[in-house]
């Protein structure tokens, strides 16, 4: 076990391989409960919450969620957030795990009108991912699955459990995110367990929800977006949405790609022996020019892989860098991503 | 957990060190690799590297972690298991067998007898384990 942001999560339960695997063959259970939940209610909810916020929840539908950058002033990230769409009266934001409290402050400061709920002691969550995750998940529930796309939810009860069931996730995979009354997790937790043996469902640990989001280049806040990177740098220029009007941090964002990015979040594979970690320099003949800000060994595409911010210059696929490896210059080359397919 | 051999001697480090006629073979012991997990990239010595006792002489990375090999003995390399690079698994599967990872040439070989043996190393895991 280990303290992730106050909260007593275990890496591994078999094995981060075997986990991995699980998830990327058959289905993998995660319990996510530490993620937090903010909420909006009332009239003005999704203005007040869609001002906030890089993603447009205007143009979703009552169901729908969408990914998006909480930005402050200077176009950096507050946090990483996925905001579900109830209802205009509705509007339930799900936020990382260190990030709570300050995300919570940084909302009540900036909200235009309706203020925020923390709601995040109200729900557990499981995130049930691989692709015989909605197979197992069907057996206990009455929804039809099969009409829930992804990045749509909908309520209802799992294994007799009251529930938001969101076809998102943190793998790369098809599944379920699953948020419900935290005196209920445990049971819901079982009955999962129980109806996916067969099906080969393990539970998965923090590792191999690394190993698993790394292969798909998904930012991890904290290693690979902070409050100093923008999502134009770190590449996710999709959820900004321009025409949606002001959000905060717009204006620097605007600013930003007015003049161009100096500095890009790359994917890159070693072309030497070495796994790149968190933290190792990014050279480019002898000269540092950038940081690794997430690396492993893929378990699915069996190579070593990392991200890490370079200069716009060095970005493009097929560019040769070094990454210090305990100082020792490695090869390196940047390439396409995300790095599973 | 697999049982720690009596042939071998231990660090506090978890590495063990097995005498083979005159050299000595090192690896890391089954604590080691359940601690570190999934063994996937093993950078080790080359050939006729000194080694010096309680220093590092290689970094074995798991998925989740990077962790240093210390030395056990002094000495020079004389053989690294090659078969690591392509399956540095092995660790995991068999840490006192087919896992090994250098053997050294021992500059001076009573090192070894202020090493742990399993009794000892028995013992420290316990008093380790939380």
């Amino acid at each position: 076990m280990v303290d992730f942001a106050g909260w007593d999560m275990p890496v591994q339960y078999t094995g981060v391989v075997a986990e991995h695997e699980a998830v990327r063959t058959a289905a993998g259970l995660f319990d996510v409960s530490h993620m937090g939940e903010i909420e909006f209610r009332g009239d003005g909810a999704l203005e007040s919450a869609n001002a906030l916020i890089t993603n447009d929840l205007g143009r979703a539908a009552n169901g729908q969620a969408v990914y998006a950058g909480l930005l402050n002033h200077q176009g950096g990230f507050v946090d990483d957030v996925v905001a579900y769409r109830f209802s205009p009266e509705h509007v339930l934001l799900c936020v990382n795990a260190s990030n709570r409290e300050k995300d919570f402050a940084w909302m009540t400061e900036n909200t235009p009108r309706v203020r925020p709920v923390n709601r995040s002691d109200d729900f557990a969550q499981l995130a049930i991912q691989g692709p015989r995750a909605a197979s197992i998940v069907q057996a206990l529930t009455d929804l039809p699955l099969e009409s829930i796309a992804t990045y749509r939810f909908h309520e209802g009860t799992v294994a007799g459990v009251p529930c938001i069931v969101s076809r998102t996730g943190y793998t790369g995979e098809d599944g379920f995110e699953l948020y419900c009354p935290p005196d209920r997790a445990e049971h819901l937790w079982n009955a999962l367990l129980e109806a996916g043996r067969t099906a080969g469902l393990v539970p998965a640990g923090l590792g191999a929800r690394d190993t698993l989001r790394t292969e798909m280049k998904y930012a991890l806040y904290g290693n690979d977006i902070d409050d100093a990177h923008t999502p134009l740098e770190a590449g996710l220029g999709w959820i900004v949405k321009w025409d949606k009007g002001e959000f905060v941090g717009r204006p620097a964002l605007a600013a930003q790609k007015s003049v161009g990015v100096q500095r890009k979040l790359v994917g890159f594979e070693m072309r030497e022996p070495g796994i790149p970690r968190h933290g190792y320099a990014i050279g480019k003949d002898g000269q540092p020019v950038g940081e690794v800000t997430s690396g492993t060994q893929g378990p699915t595409v069996k190579r070593a892989i990392g991200i890490g911010y370079v200069p716009t210059a060095l970005a493009a696929e097929g560019t040769p860098l070094e990454i210090d490896i305990r100082g020792r210059p490695v090869r390196a080359q940047v390439v396409k991503t995300p790095f599973k397919r | 957990m697999a049982e720690n051999p009596k042939n071998v001697r231990y660090t506090k480090d978890h590495e063990w060190a097995r005498r083979d006629g005159g050299g000595v073979v090192v690896g890391v012991t089954a604590h080691a690799q359940e601690a570190l997990g999934d063994v996937v990239y093993v950078e080790l010595p080359k050939v006729g590297d000194a080694v010096t006792a309680g220093s590092p002489f290689g970094v074995v990375e798991s998925t989740k972690a990077v962790s240093e090999l210390f030395a056990p003995i002094s000495g020079k390399v004389t053989k690294v298991n090659t078969a690591l690079a392509d399956e540095p698994s092995i660790i995991n599967t068999d840490p006192y067998g087919a896992g090994w990872i250098v053997e050294v040439e021992p500059s001076d070989p009573s090192q070894l007898d202020a090493l742990m043996d399993a009794d000892g190393y028995n013992e420290l895991l316990a008093k380790t384990a939380t």
